[in-house]
C-alpha cells in the first residue's frame, strides 16, 4: 500500500489573515520530511529531474533526508541551485518537478512532495548555523558587472564569484532581491530568507550598490571605462500593464506592482512607516496570476470585508501556483471567474465606487492551449468597490533597451539572446530572467543566471588568452 | 547615503541644499529628477535637480515643505545625510534653438525651471522669464533667473513684489507684445493648466513638466501614470515634461489628490 502524501502544517486561516508578516506554511518537521522522502522510489530513471529547470539531483537529495543526513541533502540542492529555501516556497512545483514525478506520471497519485522537501533541507541548514559557503577560486581580477538584483542576478553573481570573478551587483531600488523583495509578500516569502541568501553572497564577495541605475546613473561606457568588462543584464519584466479601459485612472485603481511595492518594500501598512496604502473595505483584483493572489491576500490582511478575484478565465485555467488559490480560498476569498471589467465608476472626488463587469464564456483553446474567454454581450453588471488592483501582466522594462539603441530587441521589448549561451547582440553582454522571457518564474531566471556565467565565463577566458 | 554640503533657506518653507552626489552630478541634465528616502521610515520623494557641479560633484535640490517626507528633508542640517538617493531620472529637456522662448515658473518650481532657463539661453534662444508665487517670501531663485534670462518679469498673488498678478496676465502681457516660439510652464498643475489653456489660444507650442505622484521613478508602479493626448503615460519614464496642450490636467490635479487622507494622517502624527 502506497504512504499518502504528507500535509503541510500551516497557521490556522482565521488566525494568519491578521498579519501581513507571517508565513501561511509552517514547514515540515523532521518526522515527516523524513516520512515523505521515503514515499520517494528512487527511481533509476528519475524523471522529476528532467521537469525541474536547474535539473536538481532530486533523488539524491531526497534519499539523503530520508537517512537523516539533512546537511548532505542540502549541499546537494546548492550542486545546481543558488537559492533552495526561496524555490522549494515559490517554484510551481505542481507544473514541473512534482508534475514529472513517477507518482503522477505512472501512479496517477500525489506526486513525492519535492518542494515542500526542498524547503526543509534549506531551512535546516540555514537553521543549523552550519551554513556552508561555498568555496571561492582566487581572484582573478576580472570586473564584470550584473544589473538588477533579481534572482537571475544573485544566481549569476554566485557562480561568477566562485570562478574567481570581482563582482558588482547594480540595483535601482534601495533594496536588493527584486520580486523577491518588492513583490512577493512575507506571507509567502519572508524577507529574512531572502536576506540570509544575500549575506552568503556578500560574504564570498559579491559587491551589491543600490540606488544606481545602469543607463542612467552611469552608462555602459562610464562602466566600461571603470574597468567592467561584460555585463549580465537581468533587469527584469516590471513595467504594469492596465487595460485601457474607460475610468481606470481614477484614484484608487492601481497596479499590484504598486500596491505590493507600498506595502512590501515601503511597509505602508505600518503607521511608523511614511508610505501612504489606502485599504480598501471592499477590494477587485483584476487577474488570476500569482500577482494577483498576493494582492487580494494581502488586501484581506489590510482588513478588506470583501477581497475579491475576477478574472476572465476559469478556476482551471488560472496561471497561480495552486497552493495559493487554494490557500486564498481558505482565507475567505471571492472568485469571480469568466468575467471582466469594462469601465470604471467614481465619486464626486474621483476615488474610484463601482465597476462594470461584463461576463465571458470559453471558447476553443487559444496558442496557450488554454480555452480562449469569449464576451457574452448584454451580460454586464456593476460591483460596488472602493480599491481596485491590476494584475493583469507585466511588459520588459524599457530602461535598458531604450539606453543601448544597438542592444537587439523583440517586437515585444525583450532582450533577444542566443539561447544556448544567453549572449545578446552586443558580445559583452549577456542577459537573462525576466528580461529575456517576459514575466516567467524564480526557478526560469536563475537558471538564466546560471547558464549566461557559464557562457561569460568561456567567452572571458577565450578573450583573456587570446591577448 | 549622501551628504549634505550646504543648505540656504529661501523662506520659512524653501529651502535650498546642495548634496554630494558625483556620479548623478556628471551625468544629469536639465529636466532630470532623483528620488530620495530621509530615513528607513520614509517614503520615496521625487525632485528635480536644479543645478550641479560636475567638479565638486554635488547637485543642488530645491524642496518646499508639504507634508511629512519634504518637512523630514526640510530639519536635515549640513553634515547629515540622505539615506537613499538614486538618479537622474525622466527624460532630459528637449533644449533646442527655438527663436523666443517664454519660461513661466510657479512657486517652488521655478527650481526646476533654472536649468532649463540656463539650457534655452546657451542654445541661443532669447529667453523671458516668468517667475510667480503667491507673495514676496515665495519668490526664489530671482537673480539666477535674470542671469540667464533676456527679461524677467515676476509677480506675486497679493502684489507684495514685482507686479500683482496670477502669472498667466504677466504672460498673455508678452505674447501680445512680442513673437513667442515656444513656452515652457512648471509649476502648481492649476497655474501649468491656465498657462496652457492661454498659449494653446494663440498657438503656442508649450511642454509642462508634470510632478505626478510617484513611488519608483523606474516604470515599475505606474502610479505616476497621466492621459496625454487621450494615451496613458508613465511621468517618470515617459516624462516628466508632456506636450501640455494635450495634457489632461483636470485629471492631474484629481490624481494628486489621490492619497489625501492618508497624508494629512501622516502629518498629524508627525507633528
Ligand atoms: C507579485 C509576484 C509574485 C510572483 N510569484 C512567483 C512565484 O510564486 N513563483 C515564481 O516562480 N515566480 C513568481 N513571480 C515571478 C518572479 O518573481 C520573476 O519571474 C522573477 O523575479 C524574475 O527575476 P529577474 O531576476 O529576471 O528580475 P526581477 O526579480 O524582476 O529583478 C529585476 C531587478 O532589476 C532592477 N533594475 C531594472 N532596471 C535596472 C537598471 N537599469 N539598473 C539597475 N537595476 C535595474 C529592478 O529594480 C529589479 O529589482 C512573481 C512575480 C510577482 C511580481
Ligand atoms: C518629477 C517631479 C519633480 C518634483 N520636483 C520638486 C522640487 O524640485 N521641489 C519640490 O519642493 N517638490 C517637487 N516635487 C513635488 C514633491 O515630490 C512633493 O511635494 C513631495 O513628494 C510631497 O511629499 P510630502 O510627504 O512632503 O507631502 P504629502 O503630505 O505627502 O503631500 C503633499 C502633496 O504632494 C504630492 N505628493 C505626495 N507624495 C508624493 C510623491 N511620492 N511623489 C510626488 N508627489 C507627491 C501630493 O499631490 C500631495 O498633495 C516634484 C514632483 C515630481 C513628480
Ligand atoms: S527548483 Fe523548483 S522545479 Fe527544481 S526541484 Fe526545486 S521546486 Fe522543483
Ligand atoms: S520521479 Fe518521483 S519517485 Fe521517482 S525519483 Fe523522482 S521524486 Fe522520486
Ligand atoms: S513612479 Fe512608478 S512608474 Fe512612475
Amino acid at each position: 500500500t502506497a504512504k499518502e502524501r504528507v500535509r503541510m502544517p500551516e497557521m490556522d486561516p482565521q488566525e494568519r489573515i491578521k498579519y501581513q508578516d507571517r508565513e501561511v506554511n509552517i514547514g515540515l518537521s523532521a518526522d515527516q520530511a523524513q516520512k515523505e522522502a521515503s514515499r520517494c522510489l528512487d527511481c533509476p530513471n528519475p524523471t522529476c529531474i528532467e521537469g525541474c529547470p536547474v535539473s536538481i539531483n532530486i533523488p539524491k537529495f531526497v534519499k539523503y533526508i530520508e537517512a537523516g543526513k539533512f546537511l548532505d541533502a542540502a549541499k546537494t540542492l546548492k550542486e545546481t541551485s543558488a537559492l533552495p529555501a526561496v524555490c522549494g516556497r515559490v517554484c510551481p512545483q505542481e507544473k514541473q518537478c512534482e508534475a514529472s514525478c513517477f507518482y503522477t506520471q505512472k501512479m496517477k497519485k500525489d506526486p513525492v512532495a519535492i518542494g515542500h522537501l526542498e524547503r526543509f533541507a534549506a531551512d535546516y541548514e540555514r537553521e543549523s548555523g552550519f551554513m556552508s559557503i561555498p568555496e571561492v577560486a582566487p581572484a582573478n581580477g576580472i570586473k564584470i558587472a550584473a544589473i538588477g538584483s533579481g534572482p537571475a542576478s544573485l544566481s549569476f553573481a554566485g557562480d561568477m564569484i566562485k570562478l574567481g570573478y570581482d563582482v558588482t551587483v547594480f540595483e535601482a531600488l534601495h533594496e536588493i532581491g527584486g520580486v523577491l523583495k518588492y513583490g512577493i509578500p512575507e506571507f509567502r516569502l519572508p524577507n529574512k530568507i531572502v536576506d540570509v541568501e544575500l549575506d552568503n553572497l556578500q560574504k564570498m564577495g559579491v559587491k551589491f550598490v543600490r540606488n544606481f541605475i545602469v543607463g542612467k546613473t552611469a552608462s555602459f561606457d562610464d562602466l566600461k571605462e571603470e574597468g567592467f568588462e561584460a555585463f549580465f543584464v537581468a533587469s527584469g519584466a516590471g513595467l504594469p500593464r492596465f487595460m485601457n479601459i474607460p475610468g481606470e485612472n481614477y484614484n484608487g485603481i492601481l497596479s499590484s506592482n504598486e500596491y505590493l511595492t507600498r506595502v512590501n518594500l515601503m511597509n505602508a501598512a505600518k503607521d511608523e512607516f511614511d508610505t501612504p496604502v489606502i485599504k480598501g473595505k471592499t477590494v477587485a483584483v483584476i487577474g488570476g496570476g500569482n500577482t494577483a493572489m498576493d494582492s487580494v491576500r494581502t488586501a484581506k490582511r489590510l482588513g478588506a470585508e470583501r477581497a475579491i478575484i475576477v478574472y476572465r478565465r476559469s478556476r482551471a485555467e488560472m496561471p497561480a501556483r495552486v497552493e495559493e488559490v487554494h490557500h486564498a480560498e481558505e482565507e475567505g476569498i471571492e472568485f469571480i471567474n469568466l468575467a471582466n471589467p469594462i469601465e470604471y465608476f467614481a465619486d464626486e472626488k474621483g476615488k474610484v465606487n463601482r465597476m462594470r463587469v461584463q461576463r465571458m464564456g470559453l471558447g476553443e483553446p487559444d496558442a496557450s492551449g488554454r480555452r480562449r474567454p469569449i464576451v457574452l454581450e448584454g451580460s454586464e453588471y456593476d460591483i460596488p468597490v472602493d480599491l481596485v488592483v491590476v494584475a493583469v501582466g507585466v511588459s520588459p522594462n524599457p530602461l535598458i533597451p531604450s539606453e543601448v539603441k544597438e542592444l537587439k530587441v523583440s517586437k515585444w521589448g525583450t532582450i533577444e539572446v542566443t539561447e544556448e549561451t544567453m549572449q545578446s547582440s552586443i558580445p559583452e553582454m549577456f542577459a537573462g530572467g525576466d528580461i529575456v522571457r517576459g514575466g516567467a518564474t524564480v526557478i526560469l531566471a536563475m537558471g538564466d543566471g546560471r547558464k549566461a556565467a557559464a557562457n561569460m565565463d568561456e567567452y572571458l577566458q577565450k578573450k583573456h588568452k587570446a591577448n | 547615503m549622501n551628504q549634505i554640503v550646504e543648505k540656504v533657506l529661501f523662506s520659512e518653507k524653501v529651502a535650498k541644499f546642495v548634496v554630494d552626489a558625483p556620479r548623478i552630478a556628471k551625468s544629469r541634465k536639465p529636466g532630470h529628477f532623483v528620488i530620495l528616502r530621509v530615513d528607513e521610515k520614509g517614503e520615496r520623494i521625487p525632485l528635480t535637480i536644479a543645478g550641479a557641479d560636475p567638479v565638486k560633484g554635488t547637485i543642488v535640490l530645491v524642496v518646499q515643505k508639504m507634508g511629512v517626507s519634504s518637512a523630514k528633508l526640510f530639519e536635515l542640517e549640513v553634515g547629515d545625510y540622505i539615506l537613499d538617493l538614486v538618479g537622474p531620472l525622466g527624460k532630459a529637456t528637449h533644449i533646442h534653438q527655438a527663436g523666443t522662448v517664454l519660461a513661466c515658473g510657479g512657486g517652488v518650481g521655478v527650481a526646476p525651471m533654472l536649468p532649463i532657463v540656463e539650457g534655452f539661453k546657451k542654445a541661443g534662444n532669447r529667453v523671458i522669464s516668468i517667475i510667480a508665487a503667491r507673495n514676496k517670501d515665495l519668490i526664489i531663485l530671482e537673480d539666477e533667473i535674470r542671469k540667464w534670462s533676456d527679461e524677467t518679469i515676476v509677480m506675486t498673488d497679493d502684489g507684495s513684489y514685482g507686479t500683482k498678478g496670477l502669472v498667466t496676465a504677466g504672460a498673455e502681457m508678452i505674447i501680445q507684445r512680442e513673437k513667442v516660439n515656444e513656452c515652457i510652464a512648471i509649476g502648481p498643475a492649476v497655474m501649468m493648466k491656465f498657462t496652457s489653456l492661454l498659449t494653446k489660444k494663440y498657438e503656442i507650442p508649450t511642454q509642462a513638466s508634470l510632478n505626478a505622484i510617484m513611488v519608483d521613478g523606474t516604470g515599475m508602479c505606474g502610479a505616476c501614470r497621466v492621459s496625454v493626448g487621450g494615451n496613458t503615460y508613465f511621468t517618470c519614464i515617459d516624462g516628466p515634461e508632456f506636450d501640455a496642450h494635450q495634457i489632461d490636467f483636470d485629471e492631474l490635479i484629481m490624481r494628486l489628490g489621490g492619497y489625501s487622507n492618508e497624508e494629512k494622517l501622516a502629518y498629524e502624527r508627525y507633528v
